[in-house]
C-alpha cells in the first residue's frame, strides 16, 4: 500500500493523483457533517463555515468541555456513509469538497460525482474512535450545535496524520463495488443459486 | 460537563439513599463496558489479525482495530463514539423492587453520559431533538428476569447503530434465495444477510441468529445471544455445526475487515431456536460490530460488586 501525506485544503490535482488502495494521512482542518448537515446542505441552506477544498467527515463525535472551557474530543470514529448517498453528490458539486470521509462506502451517484468534480472517498476504520480522536489536536469551533445537537453538529477539527484508505477515487474505481461483486459471486456458489 | 445544547427532556430520577451503591456500580459497569472489550473478544480480534495477509488493507484495518482497543482501555474513553443502544439484561432476586432499580439505572445512564462514557444517543423520532442524557421513551432498554438467588446479575451490551442497521429478518421459505423451512434454508438467508451487510456493520462482526419465534421475540432473543462468550460451544450439536458452517462460509465471501477484502468477515456466530407458529418461520439476524462491548457483574442486593462476569 502506498502511504500519502496530504494537508487540507487540497487541490483537484492532488485528488486526481489518488487511487483506490492508497493509504492517506490527512493533516489540517476538516469538518464533521452527518445526516442533518447533509440534508441541510442538500436543501441549499447555508452554513457559517467555508468547507471548499476541505473534507467532510461523517462523524458524530463525543465532545466534552474541559474545566478550562475548551472543547475536547473524546471519541471520533466514522459513521455509516450510505445514509448520505441521496445527498452526497450534490454536496460535492455545490460546496466544492475534495474528500468525503466515512465508513462502509458509498454508491454509484457519489462515485460519479467524485469522478465529475474531483473528489475522493476516504474510508476510516469504523469503531476506531480512539485512534482517530488521537489525531485531533484541536477543536477550532462548532456550528449548528443548537439546531442539530452534538453528534449532528459541524465540528471544525484540526487533525494531524488522520489515517484513512482511498476506497473510491476520482477515476471511477470503487473498492466497495469490487468487493460487492466478488462476494456476490461467492455467495451464489455457497448457497447454490444461479446468479 | 457534556455538550448539551438543550435542557434534557427527562430529568434523571433521584437516587434514594438506599441505592447509592447500586448507582455507583451501574456507572462503573457502563464505564468498563464502553471502554474495555472483554478478553474473549480481544482474543478473537488477535486471531483475526494473524489471519490477514501482510501489507493488505484487511491487515491494516485489523491493526487499527487492535490499537484502538488498547488505547480506549488505557485512557478509559469510549472505544467507539457510537455508544449505541444501551441494553441491560438484569436478573434480580424474587420479590426485588425492579421499579426503583429501573430509576437508578436511568440515573446511572444520565451520569455516564455526563461523564462522556456514553454519547448523547437518544433522539425524539418525531421532532429529531436529542434528549441530551440518553433518557426517553424506550431508552435505555432493560430486560428483567427473576432468579432464585440473593444476588443481582447485571449485564450490559452497547450496540452501535451501524451494525444495528444491517440486522435482517427473513421469512421462510424465501424463493429469491432458494431457502426452505429447514436448517439449510436458515444457512442461506444468514449468509445473504452477511453479504448484504458488506462492510457497513463494522466487520468483522458477530452474529446473533434466532430461528423461529415471532418478529419481536426473534430479534430480542438474538441480542441476548451476545451474552454468550466467543469460545462457548452451542449445547445443541445441530446448531453448533450450523454455526461453524456459517462462520466458515461467511469468511469465504472475502468481504473482510471493514469490507476492505480479506479472510475474516465474521468473528463468530451464535444461533438459538425458539418455537414458532405453524404458519411462521422467521430467521432474525442481529449483527454486532467488532467493537463488541459486553460486560456484566454479580453484586449483592445492595450493589456491592462480587465478581465481574467477562474477565
Amino acid at each position: 500500500m502506498r502511504e500519502i501525506k496530504l494537508t487540507l485544503p487540497i487541490t483537484e490535482e492532488q485528488v486526481r493523483s489518488l487511487n483506490v488502495g492508497d493509504m492517506v494521512l490527512l493533516s489540517g482542518v476538516l469538518y464533521t457533517g452527518r445526516d442533518a448537515v447533509h440534508k441541510h446542505l442538500y436543501e441549499g441552506k447555508s452554513i457559517p463555515v467555508d468547507i471548499r477544498g476541505s473534507a467532510i467527515y461523517h462523524c458524530g463525535p463525543v465532545v466534552v468541555k474541559t474545566p478550562e472551557g475548551e472543547w475536547s474530543v473524546r471519541a471520533a470514529g466514522p459513521t455509516t456513509s450510505s445514509r448520505e448517498e441521496p445527498y452526497q453528490a450534490t454536496v460535492i458539486e455545490k460546496y466544492g469538497i475534495r474528500a468525503v470521509i466515512g465508513k462502509g462506502g458509498m454508491g454509484a451517484k457519489t462515485l460519479k460525482a467524485c469522478q465529475d468534480f474531483g473528489c475522493v472517498y476516504l474510508h476510516a476504520v469504523g469503531g476506531a474512535a480512539q485512534v482517530l480522536a488521537e489525531t485531533v489536536k484541536k477543536v477550532r469551533g462548532v456550528s449548528m450545535l443548537e439546531e442539530f445537537g452534538s453528534p449532528e453538529a459541524i465540528w471544525e477539527l484540526e487533525v494531524v496524520d488522520f489515517p484513512a484508505l482511498v476506497t473510491i477515487d476520482a477515476h471511477g474505481s470503487s473498492l466497495h463495488a469490487d468487493i460487492a461483486s466478488s462476494s456476490e459471486q461467492r455467495l451464489a456458489e455457497v448457497i447454490g443459486s444461479k446468479k | 460537563m457534556a455538550t448539551n445544547p438543550k435542557a434534557p427532556l427527562k430529568t434523571p430520577p433521584p437516587v434514594p439513599a438506599t441505592h447509592t451503591k447500586i448507582f455507583e456500580t451501574l456507572v462503573e459497569l457502563i464505564r468498563v463496558t464502553s471502554t474495555n472489550l472483554p478478553p474473549d473478544v480481544r482474543n478473537s480480534v488477535t486471531t483475526a489479525l494473524e489471519k490477514e495477509k501482510s501489507g493488505t488493507a484487511g491487515e491494516y484495518a485489523m491493526k487499527v482495530i487492535q490499537r484502538n482497543i488498547d488505547i480506549a482501555c488505557g485512557v478509559s474513553q469510549p472505544l467507539c463514539q457510537d455508544t449505541g443502544s444501551i441494553l441491560f439484561f438484569v436478573k434480580t432476586p424474587v420479590g426485588y423492587d425492579q421499579i426503583t432499580f429501573s430509576e437508578v439505572c436511568e440515573a446511572a445512564v444520565a451520569k455516564a453520559t455526563e461523564l462522556g462514557y456514553l454519547r448523547q444517543n437518544s433522539v425524539d423520532s418525531i421532532t429529531g431533538q436529542n434528549s441530551g442524557n440518553n433518557l426517553g421513551p424506550g431508552t435505555p432498554t432493560i430486560y428483567f428476569e427473576q432468579h432464585r438467588s440473593e444476588d443481582l446479575d447485571i449485564r450490559l451490551a452497547l450496540k452501535g447503530g451501524g451494525c444495528e442497521n444491517v440486522g435482517a429478518q427473513y421469512s421462510l421459505p424465501d424463493s429469491r434465495l432458494g431457502a426452505g423451512r429447514d436448517l439449510d434454508g436458515v444457512r442461506k438467508v444468514v449468509l445473504d444477510a452477511v453479504y448484504q451487510a458488506q462492510g457497513k456493520g463494522c466487520g468483522p462482526g458477530i452474529l446473533g441468529v434466532v430461528i423461529g419465534g415471532d418478529r419481536s421475540t426473534g430479534f430480542s432473543y438474538s441480542k441476548k445471544l451476545f451474552l454468550r462468550t466467543m469460545e462457548e460451544t452451542n449445547s445443541d450439536p445441530r446448531l453448533a455445526e450450523l454455526e461453524q458452517r456459517i462462520l466458515q462460509e461467511a469468511n469465504s465471501l472475502g468481504i473482510g475487515p471493514m469490507g476492505f477484502g480479506g479472510n475474516t468477515t465474521l468473528l463468530g456466530v451464535k444461533v438459538a431456536a425458539l418455537n414458532r407458529l405453524p404458519a411462521s418461520f422467521f430467521v432474525s439476524v442481529s449483527y454486532m460490530c467488532w467493537a463488541f462491548r459486553r460486560q456484566g457483574l454479580k453484586a449483592n442486593s445492595d450493589g456491592t460488586i462480587k465478581e465481574w462476569i467477562y474477565k
